[in-house]
């Protein structure tokens, strides 16, 4: 069997030697069924063992091996060689984000502005134990489930030329999730979390590109919660005219 | 980084803009099509006779109250929609001067139209 | 001592040009400067209707001209693209739920382009009349 072999372009960061990042061509042998992680594990054990890259899962749960392929935000255990095939694979650290090195990059906004929009269930009465759990019915727990599936990988960041144009800007990925909050029928922070969603930097940041939602590996749609976000911030806003806070 | 301080937070504007945007893109998507259709192309090209676009016609239509409200939400809301989109473009162009400038521009100039509109309808009423 | 250096890509000013479907959203967001100017045209039309027949029938020539119609030509043709983007997003700002179950996206979509057809034949008929 004659070796089939496809060409992977890196774009590599090495901080302590490189002023800025370069691009670095590997030759990997090429299987169909080769995701574009397990080719990159190919050159870390096989080509140039100095190649950085997050990983851990290899089944899109854990949301560590964004990466842009050939421009687009993915996921790389979660595209495959045969996709590009015989095309050569050009693979570089998730856009919007500084390099921390070669695919590495720095997630800190990203975690910050998760951490800022109150993300847990802020309840409204504390029950006593006794009184048993916060129930929920299978329609409540629909209105906010698909909110729910982010794994964090920050595709959307990586796909927001609003985030990109301004750093400011609250993001897709943490305004779903301030939606999935707000719509869980247990929770009673709407009123806090409405303050975010209302600022420049919230909700209205967003210009409905909507290419968020294209890349999201998990459909968590953040495009649609912001749209959603938009209507309720402008209802809060109508309220505020008549009763201000 | 947690913040232990309770952060101040601005309410945006935002959302008047987006309402006219909102409605007015609405409109835009429903009759834009048909209205170009209409003054642009079948009128001037002959295919409905000009007698249906007549001064009379439409003179009259624009003069009755409800004509002129017509007229003026099919001319005037559009523009609460494109410049909303022109004032964001700009943004997104990486035109980042002068935002203040930017937006007194691009929203009264929809505010500048629609009140010339409303100044010609309510004076020939 | 850390040898971290983080590199920050700067956004290069095309970049929507980069990437189709940027482009496209570009192309939406355009197609507003010549809704603009259709809507500039109309208000033209009403100074001009206020002017009286002479001055109103003078707007009608000038439609006629050869780069009247064509400039009409390419703003229906974005306006239709307005048209088209607007109903495939229109879903995403609806939360709309029956019997415990969010409605179709499709279902939405095609309300939307059944309304655009009974508002088109609407005016071209109320036009004719």
């Amino acid at each position: 069997m004659s070796e089939l072999t496809v060409e992977i372009d890196i774009l590599r960061y090495r901080p302590e030697l490189d002023s800025e990042p370069f691009t670095q061509t590997f030759e990997v042998p090429y299987t169909p069924e080769l995701s574009v992680l397990e080719a990159l594990q190919y050159i870390k054990d096989h080509l140039d063992s100095s190649i950085s890259f997050r990983w851990s899962c290899r089944m899109a749960i854990c949301g560590s091996c964004g990466m842009m392929v050939n421009g687009v935000p993915k996921l790389g255990c979660k595209v495959f060689l045969r996709d590009y095939y015989p095309k050569k694979v050009s693979l570089e650290p998730l856009a919007n984000f500084p390099i921390e090195r070669d695919l590495v990059v720095v997630m800190d906004d990203f975690i910050q502005k998760l951490e800022s929009v109150k993300p847990y269930i802020i309840p409204g009465e504390n029950k006593c134990l006794s009184e048993g759990p916060y129930q929920q019915t299978p329609e409540q727990m629909a209105k906010y489930k698909q909110y729910s599936m982010c794994i964090n990988c920050g595709l959307c960041y990586a796909a927001c030329p609003q985030y990109a144009l301004d750093k400011k800007f609250t993001g897709p990925a943490a305004l779903a999730l301030l939606a999935r909050y707000n719509r869980d029928s247990r929770d009673n922070g709407e009123a806090q979390r409405m303050k975010i969603v209302n600022q420049e930097e919230g909700v209205w940041g967003c210009t409905f590109v909507g290419y968020c939602s294209v890349v999201c590996p998990k459909d968590v749609d953040p495009a649609a919660a912001i749209q959603l976000l938009k209507v309720e911030s402008s209802k809060d806003y109508l309220i505020g005219m008549f009763k201000p806070d | 980084m947690p913040n232990n301080t309770e952060k101040t937070y601005v309410r945006s504007h935002e959302p008047v803009f987006w309402g006219l945007f909102g409605a007015g893109g609405m409109l835009t998507a429903f009759f834009t099509p048909v209205m170009i259709l209409i003054t642009g192309l079948l009128i001037p090209l002959g295919i409905i006779d000009k007698q249906h676009f007549s001064y009379e016609k439409i003179n009259a239509f624009a003069t009755s109250w409800y004509g002129a409200a017509i007229v003026l939400v099919l001319v005037a809301l559009p523009l609460w929609h494109t410049l909303h989109r022109i004032f964001h473009g700009l943004h997104d162009l990486g035109v980042h001067r002068g935002r203040d400038w930017q937006q007194v521009i691009c929203y009264g100039f929809a505010f500048a139209v629609s009140v010339f509109v409303f100044t010609l309808l309510l004076q020939m009423f | 001592m850390s040898k971290r250096n983080p590199y920050i890509r700067k956004l290069p000013m095309d970049w929507w040009m980069k990437q189709l479907f940027y482009t496209k959203y570009m192309i939406r967001e355009g197609s507003s400067v010549f809704v603009t100017l259709y809507s500039l045209i109309l208000a033209w039309g009403v100074f001009r209707l206020s002017q009286g027949e002479v001055a109103f029938n003078g707007w009608l020539d000038a439609l006629q001209s050869p780069f009247a119609i064509l400039l009409h030509i390419i703003m229906l043709i974005l306006a239709l693209y307005h048209t088209i983007t607007w109903f495939s997003l229109a879903p995403k700002a609806a939360d709309l739920w029956v019997k415990g179950k969010k409605l179709d996206e499709k279902v939405i979509i095609a309300a939307h382009y059944c309304t655009f057809v009974v508002v088109t034949v609407f005016c071209l008929l109320i036009i004719t009349l």
